[in-house]
Parts: C-alpha cells; structure tokens; sequence
C-alpha cells in the first residue's frame, strides 16, 4: 500500500459511559489513500463502536487515533433511516454541505450543484427530486453515499452498506466504491458477510479486540474466522463450509 | 357570499380577534410543523394542558397572567421530566400528571375568590385579546419565523438522521432545547387567545393537514400557516354568524380542514389506482 496515510490506530480502546468492559480494545491499524478496508465481525463486535470513535462520537478510552485525513463522512444503514420524513433525495445530499456550514449558514447555488453532481456520481440524478422513502434500499444507500461525498471527506466508513441491498444493486455500489477508492479515497466498510471482506484490498478483524488485519488472502485464516465470529467452522460435504454462531446479541450503538 | 365573509370583520373586537388568528397562524403554522415531524404533539398538548394552576395562580394573585403561565409551564415540564423516572412507560405517566395539574387548576378556578371566569383560561378570550397580546404574537411570530429560516438546514438533517445528526456536526440535543422553548413562548403566547385546552388545535393541526399533502417541508410549513390563517379566520367569521364561542369555532374549522384534506387524499388515492388499473 503506498497511499497517504489517513487514518492511524495505534492500541486503541474504548467504553461505553458506565460499562465495565471495555467495548473495544488492543486496535492498530491505518487506512491509507485509495484502499478499501472491511471491518468484519459479528454483531456486538465492535464495528459501530469504532466508528463512533474514529467520527469523534465516542471518547478514546486509550491509545492514540490519528486522523490526518481531517474530515471523515459517515454513511449510515439506510434500514435505519426514516422513510417518514418529507425530503427528497437532492435534500439528503443536500446535507452533506450543511454538515460543513456553522448553524445560521443556509446552503447556496453552489452547494446544490456540488449535491446534484454527486447524485450524478451515483447514478441518481434521475430521481434528485423524488421523496428519499419512496427509493429502493440500492438508491436510499447510494443517496447516503451521495451525501457522504457532498462533505468531501478522504474517508468514507460505511455501515453495513450491502445489507439492504437485492445482488444488483449491491454490484451497483461495489462499483462506486472501487471508482471512489480508485480516486484515492480512503474506505472503510463495517460487514458481516465474508465474501465481501475477501473483496477488500485488507481486513480488520474484530470482536471486541483485533483478531487480523492484513489482506484478506492472509488474514482470512480458519482460526481467524473462528476466532473473529466466536464459533467453530464445520466442513460439510462437496467441500462447503458453515459456521456455527455460539451468540447474537444486539449491537450497541 | 362575500358579505357573509366580510361583515363580522365590521366589528373591532372581531376584527382584532382575526388579526391575532393571522399573527397565532403565522407562529403556530411553521413551529407546529416541526412539532409534527419531531413527533412531539402530544407532549405539546401535555405542557399547556398542565400551564391551567399557574394561569389561575396568576388570575387570582392578580399578577400578568403571561407570568402565572410561564410558572406553569416550567412547573408542568419539570412534573413531566420527574414522572419519566417512574417504572411506567412515559405517556401513562405524563398522563397522571397533567390531568392531576389540570384538576388542580380546575379547583383553585373554581374557589369563590377567583376573579375571572374559568371558562376563559380554558377556552381563551379571543374576543378580549388584549394590544399586548397582539403585540406579543406578532414580536413572536418575527423571531419564531426568523429562527426556524435560519434553523432550516440543522432542523432539516438532525430530523431526518437524528441517529447520525453528531457526526454530521449537528447537536440533536441543543435543537430540542431551541424547539422546546419555542413551543413553550408560542403555547404562552396563544394561549390568551385560545386558552389551554384549545391552544395545541392550532399548533398541531394546521402542521398536520400539511404533512398530509407535502413532500417536501419548506412547502408544507407554507401551506400549515396558509390553513392556520384561513380556517381559523374561517372559523371565527362562522362564530359571529352562528352567535356561537370563537374560540371553539376555530378550532372546530381547524379539524374540518383536517377532515377534509385526509379524505380529499382518500378520494384520489383511489381515482388514481382505479385509472392505473
């Protein structure tokens, strides 16, 4: 990897307020320029959490996290979004902008044309004015993705984003995220599902502390896999795989 | 047609009534639609139920009922805040109190040595209001538009994505701070007007026929002050015909806008499904 540096983690770990265990712990990684990294692990792992700390959200409860990148965007799970709200998806966009204005600021010509082309970045300039509830889960994810490039941020971390999505729409977005990348932005992308943590250029392992981190083709190890999910691997016939889960518990946020 | 409509407004004291009903719309129309979408109507309706003991306090110590209604209304969100610690689930709780708060405005109301009528703290004077009044609604209304223009945007995105609102360099907590005064300013102001049981008709309904026909907020916050203005103007022209209470005659007009609105929207939901049929 020989991008710019984003993004260093050096054995960082945090609490929730009040908790006794920490939520994460014992954390070194970096992001760098134009690589995308999937953070996987099970529910309750760690993922939201340390993106709570790299956004600022969460309070560092130790080791150092340097973000030279300066502006990071966040984007959300659309499942997570209220379908309810009056606003189109230029309006979400939109926002992106706002997010860098003080309060009293209103957005301008210039920061609507900035939401427009990043609508058209995702393939979504064809529906700027439709109601953002009224989307499919694919579009709703890559209005959020249109948002998070309005702030013009070197690091994108993504929440899950190919969990709503139907196969077409989740090529759609993998796309986009390798062009993003390819443009030399910065990608981290919290996943449970296995094949798209092989997709990424590296992978960090997490439950509750580092399991991994490396390129997939390395780090993927059986007993990375077993250790990372917490459960066993068991061989089935014609030379398939299962793991058993030994826990699902729901992910603080 | 346009007799009916303009010869109540012959009279001073009913074309002053109108007058606040345009100020109270233009307040109440834009703040409600943001009460709306917050999902805090009923909490709205809760705090000026529960301001009754401090506008009778007021009416019987002889001090601005303005000042007796803004003790209320600290006293009934800090009763609210107290009870949200309770085992109960919230609105049973928020419940108990406010018709507790309101029993008890009732009964000083009603001792022997309350000057004023009940009736108008709890139905308002629409009739009576005061140069005060309209001056404070129109004050009021100037800063309450001002602020929700400049507030667009932040209210906009900490509405849409609460959850992520931080990390978008929002504070979801200091705009329900903002938003919860303004509703206790505009409540107080209103409620000289309207009184307490009839106050929240006009911050909730305007806003909620709105919601019903708008994709978009900025067109919805016009379209909930252009209902607030014109039905409850509507309404009181109707009360003056019918020689019956304006206050409750507003309100009424603010529901049948609601009424109609929903099952307009009825209506050409199904004309539309049966043509694409």
């Amino acid at each position: 990897m020989t991008g710019a540096r984003l993004l260093v983690v050096d054995d960082v770990a945090a609490a929730y307020p009040g908790a006794a265990v920490p939520a994460i712990a014992s954390l070194t990684f970096e992001v760098r320029a134009g690589e995308r990294i999937a953070v996987l692990g099970p529910n309750g792992g760690g993922k939201s959490t340390l993106f709570r700390l790299i956004t600022g959200e969460l309070a560092l409860g130790g080791g150092r996290l340097d973000l030279t990148a300066v502006r990071c965007a966040f984007v959300p799970q659309t499942e997570r979004s209220r379908l309810d709200f009056p606003v189109t998806a230029l309006d979400v966009a939109l926002m992106g902008a706002v997010s860098r204005m003080p309060w009293w600021r209103r957005p301008g010509r210039a920061d609507r044309e900035l939401a427009r082309e990043a609508l058209r970045r995702v393939g979504l300039a064809a529906v700027e004015d439709a109601v953002f509830g009224s989307l499919s889960g694919g579009q709703r994810q890559r209005v959020l993705v249109a948002r998070a490039l309005v702030q013009d941020a070197p690091l994108l971390l993504l929440d899950e984003p190919f969990s709503a999505l139907d196969v077409t729409g989740a090529e759609r977005l993998e796309l986009l995220l390798r062009e993003l990348a390819a443009e030399g932005r910065g990608i981290l992308m919290a996943t449970h599902d296995l094949d798209q943590a092989r997709a990424a250029d590296r992978v960090l392992c997490l439950n509750r502390v580092q399991i991994a981190f490396g390129e997939p083709a390395a780090a993927l190890t059986r007993e990375v896999i077993e250790r990372t999910y917490g459960g066993a691997i068991v061989d089935l016939a014609a030379g398939a795989a299962a793991l058993l889960p030994t826990h699902h518990h729901g992910e603080r946020r | 047609m346009i007799g009916w409509i303009t010869d109540p407004f012959g009279e001073p004291i009913v074309l002053r009534g109108a007058v606040e009903l345009v100020l109270l719309g233009v307040l109440s129309g834009g703040l409600g639609c943001w009460i709306v979408l917050s999902g805090v109507s009923s909490t709205a309706e809760s705090l000026s139920h529960g301001m009754l003991p401090g506008l009778v306090g007021a009416a019987l110590l002889g001090i601005p009922l303005l000042l007796g209604g803004a003790v209320g209304l600290v006293v009934a969100a800090v009763a609210i805040a107290l009870v949200q610690r309770s085992p109960l689930t919230p609105d049973v709780a928020t419940s108990v109190v406010i018709t507790g708060l309101l029993g008890a405005g009732v009964l000083l109301g009603l001792s022997p040595s309350a000057p004023a009528g009940l009736g108008s703290l709890l139905f308002g004077d629409l009739l009576g209001v005061s140069d005060l009044d309209l001056a404070l609604a129109a004050a009021l209304g100037v800063v309450v538009t001002l602020l929700l223009f400049l507030l667009h945007p932040t209210l906009l995105l900490t509405g849409f994505d609460r959850l992520n609102a931080t990390a978008l360099g929002r504070s979801p907590a200091r705009l329900d701070l903002v938003l919860a005064v303004l509703l206790a300013l505009a409540t107080l102001v209103a409620v000289q007007a309207l009184g307490t049981l009839l106050v929240v008709a006009m911050l909730v309904g305007p806003a909620a026929t709105a919601r019903l026909v708008s994709r978009r907020v900025a067109p919805m916050m016009l379209l909930a002050v252009a209902i607030a203005v014109v039905a409850s103007v509507a309404g009181l022209a109707a009360s003056y015909h019918a020689n019956l209470a304006a206050g409750a005659c507003v309100v009424l007009a603010l529901a049948a806008a609601f009424c109609m609105t929903l099952a307009g929207r009825g209506i050409a939901h199904v004309v539309l499904a049966r043509s694409a049929a």
